[in-house]
């Protein structure tokens, strides 16, 4: 599989490069459904160099029972192959606080991470199999966080239809290899090129997971979704994620995406 | 006590004026029993029912300068244990943090944690409290603070981190005042002999570290005491002695991913300063460890760990040769294995834990299930368990054999 998935990448790769000089420009040649994928992923989960966020979550069961996550999230890329590291610094809940990850994510093989305890002042690396595993308890997966390869699915152009007043293209994307889902649905602004919505289907077509961009800001000429949403259909959960005090391009150094950085948080994260 | 409520007040007070940020103010109120599932004798002094009983409140104040330049930390708990009748403040940490882009200085009581086992300490020198460990309490009592100074240097492309303990801390084992042990040899009354505080008995600790690709690699070297007591016995009529031989180590340590999992990898040798020959039955031999382990996630929310972990005893024949007659001796080569399986479930508010340790050559073990729910973001509650089996009191979980305990923590963090 990764033979294969490193040849499709490639590919993608290939027919991005053809493809930049015209996207974005009136051009009559439509983008493909992988183009489509591609610039989604890339605009949602790559803008800018590198990114500051603080990031608040609020998780909220079918009861209406609530859980707060507040974190600082820094998010370096690596070249445009979808290599990125991550630091996320946890502010909240008052048990956690402290706590630091960081993930060095590779396009073609597993990522590496390592979590940093406070209180017993412990650095460790922790086994990253599995991507679809819920993120802090909340309904998104570590792959929704740090986003995903356009090869780990094959994507096709189903239609165009406005949503929320923003003409989007509607792409139906089916995982390569073994998922928790069999379908996904997401409805890319094609001006933006943000998704806008997403569906995950199961193998009969009932919806699993729902996401929803909720506002949408230009920010330092990105456009960010600076409040998301995500469902769960069977538990009654949602995850309500606000970004703040976001920003772009700041040339974070790579000193700061290190195991040393874990044991000594940066002025940056606080 | 009057010296640790000084460096308390150091600390909340004191130090709030190094950040230039409002210090973060935060911590818990806990309560943390264990209660003996295998019967006491509860002679006076002596262990009873309850292992355990202790309600404390911690305060954390924290606060850093604007680039996190200088920083300082403090934790300090208010405790009363109903097993011993006391209550107390105990300083767990209070240092201050001065910050380089080469250099970062810590000064002050911290925890330092090292290597790569999971719950085997090879290269970490560090003071333990077992006696916590064993009878229940949060993982985090298992680590001591030091009064350290710790030096981080960065040259590239390693990181080099050096530690000074100018004073001595042993590890904090099992006493028979809590815990059902073996009967010491008749004496009348035992003599601790720490190590003076002096410069020439100030430990020294470093480690190397640096990124290889996407492994990590350590060197480790420390110039320190046994922090498990050497028990000298001089005859019947005199008291026992309790020493702490000095003890030089190196060490060495590998972790990265591997097979979809984490593989670490660790060994260090222990160089026994005071008994180089292995002809002073007290005095620990001079020994090698290793250790090797493993954890993957094998299925959704599911973690398995598995380690292998050896010590083998140099100078074993000097050993055997100079033991008093009558006194069984041990292996010279002790093999560990351990087990840890984590579940997460209902979101993550419920974690299923289980950790086992299994004395292959000992043929004892110790075994730690645990269930936590995670109530709200500011409460926990936790149900666990400290099993030990053995067939021999003369080993390490087998002497603990009749202290098999079940646990309940209640914590609310703020």
């Amino acid at each position: 599989m990764n033979h294969r998935s490193r040849l499709a990448r490639s590919l993608l790769l290939a027919l991005g490069a053809l493809a930049s000089p015209i996207a974005g420009t009136s051009s009559a040649a439509p983008p493909t459904a992988a183009e489509i994928a591609k610039r989604s992923l890339d605009a949602y989960y790559a803008a800018g160099s590198d990114l500051r966020a603080r990031v608040s979550m609020r998780i909220v069961n079918a009861q209406g029972g609530e859980r707060k996550r507040e974190l600082v999230m820094l998010r370096k890329n690596r070249g445009s192959a979808g290599a990125q590291r991550y630091y996320l610094y946890f502010h909240t809940p008052p048990d956690v606080k402290g706590t630091a990850f960081l993930v060095w994510k590779y396009p073609s093989r597993d990522d590496d991470r390592w979590i940093y305890i406070p209180a017993i002042k412990l650095v460790r690396r922790i086994a990253a199999s599995d991507r679809r595993s819920s993120f802090v308890g909340s309904d998104f997966t570590y792959e929704d966080i740090s986003g995903r390869d356009v090869a780990d699915e094959t994507h096709t152009l189903v239609r165009h239809e406005a949503i929320g007043g923003r003409d989007c293209y509607v792409l139906e994307s089916v995982p390569t290899g073994k998922a928790d889902y069999a379908k996904r649905v997401s409805w890319v602004d094609a001006e933006r090129w943000l998704p806008i919505q997403e569906k995950y289907l199961d193998a009969r077509g009932r919806e699993i997971r729902v996401f929803t961009a909720d506002k949408v800001e230009e920010i330092g000429g990105h456009w960010t979704a600076t409040q998301r949403t995500m469902r769960t259909l069977a538990s009654g959960q949602r995850t309500e994620v606000s970004f703040s005090e976001v920003s772009y391009d700041r040339n974070l150094p790579e000193s700061l995406f290190t195991e040393r950085s874990l044991s000594e948080p940066p002025g940056l994260v606080r | 006590m009057s010296r640790a409520l000084l460096v308390a007040a150091c600390a909340v007070l004191g130090l709030a004026g190094v950040g230039r940020g409002a210090p973060e103010i935060g911590g818990f109120a806990q309560v943390n029993g264990s209660v003996r599932t295998v019967g006491a004798p509860c002679d006076s002094g002596g262990p009873c029912d309850l292992l355990l009983e202790d309600e404390r409140l911690e305060l954390k104040v924290e606060g850093a300068s604007e680039q996190a330049r200088s920083a300082f930390a403090a934790r300090v708990d208010f405790f009363q244990d109903a097993v011993e009748d006391r209550s107390g403040i105990e300083v767990r940490e209070a240092y201050v943090d001065l910050n380089g882009s080469r250099a970062a200085l810590r000064a002050g009581r911290q925890v330092i944690t090292w290597g790569v086992g999971d719950l085997l300490f090879t290269n970490d020198i560090f003071p333990k409290d077992w006696a916590a460990f064993f009878s229940g309490r949060p993982l985090e009592y298992l680590k001591v603070g030091s009064d350290a100074l710790k030096l981080d240097l960065h040259p590239k492309p390693a990181d080099l981190e050096l530690v000074v303990l100018p004073d001595f801390q042993p590890d904090r084992l099992p006493t028979p005042d809590r815990f059902v042990l073996p009967p010491f040899p008749p004496a009348p009354g035992r003599i601790e002999r720490k190590p003076a505080r002096s410069l020439e008995n100030a430990e020294l600790a470093g480690r190397l570290t640096r990124a290889v690709s996407d492994w990590t690699l350590g060197a480790y070297a420390a110039r320190t005491f046994y922090r498990s007591p050497a028990i000298v016995v001089q005859s019947p009529v005199e008291p026992i002695v309790m020493i702490y031989p000095r003890l030089n180590l190196y060490g060495a340590s590998a972790t990265g991913s591997f097979l979809r999992g984490v593989l670490g990898a660790e060994g260090a040798y222990l160089h026994s300063v005071g008994d180089p020959n292995g002809t002073d039955p007290a005095i620990e031999n001079s020994m090698a460890k290793g250790l090797l382990g493993y954890s993957r996630s094998f299925w959704r929310d599911g973690t398995v760990g598995v380690q292998g972990y050896l010590e083998w005893m140099m100078d074993y024949e000097a050993y055997r040769a100079s033991l008093p007659p009558g006194t069984p001796p041990r292996d010279e080569r002790r093999v560990l294995a351990t087990l840890r399986v984590t579940q997460l479930l209902r979101h993550q508010t419920v974690v299923l834990g289980f950790f086992g340790f299994w004395g292959v050559t000992d043929e004892d073990g110790y075994l730690i299930p645990s269930a936590r729910y995670t109530a709200t973001d500011n409460l926990w509650i936790e149900l666990g368990g400290n099993v030990f089996v053995g067939r021999h009191p003369t080993t390490m979980f087998g002497a603990l054999d009749r202290n098999d305990n079940v646990v309940a923590t209640l914590r609310y963090s703020f």
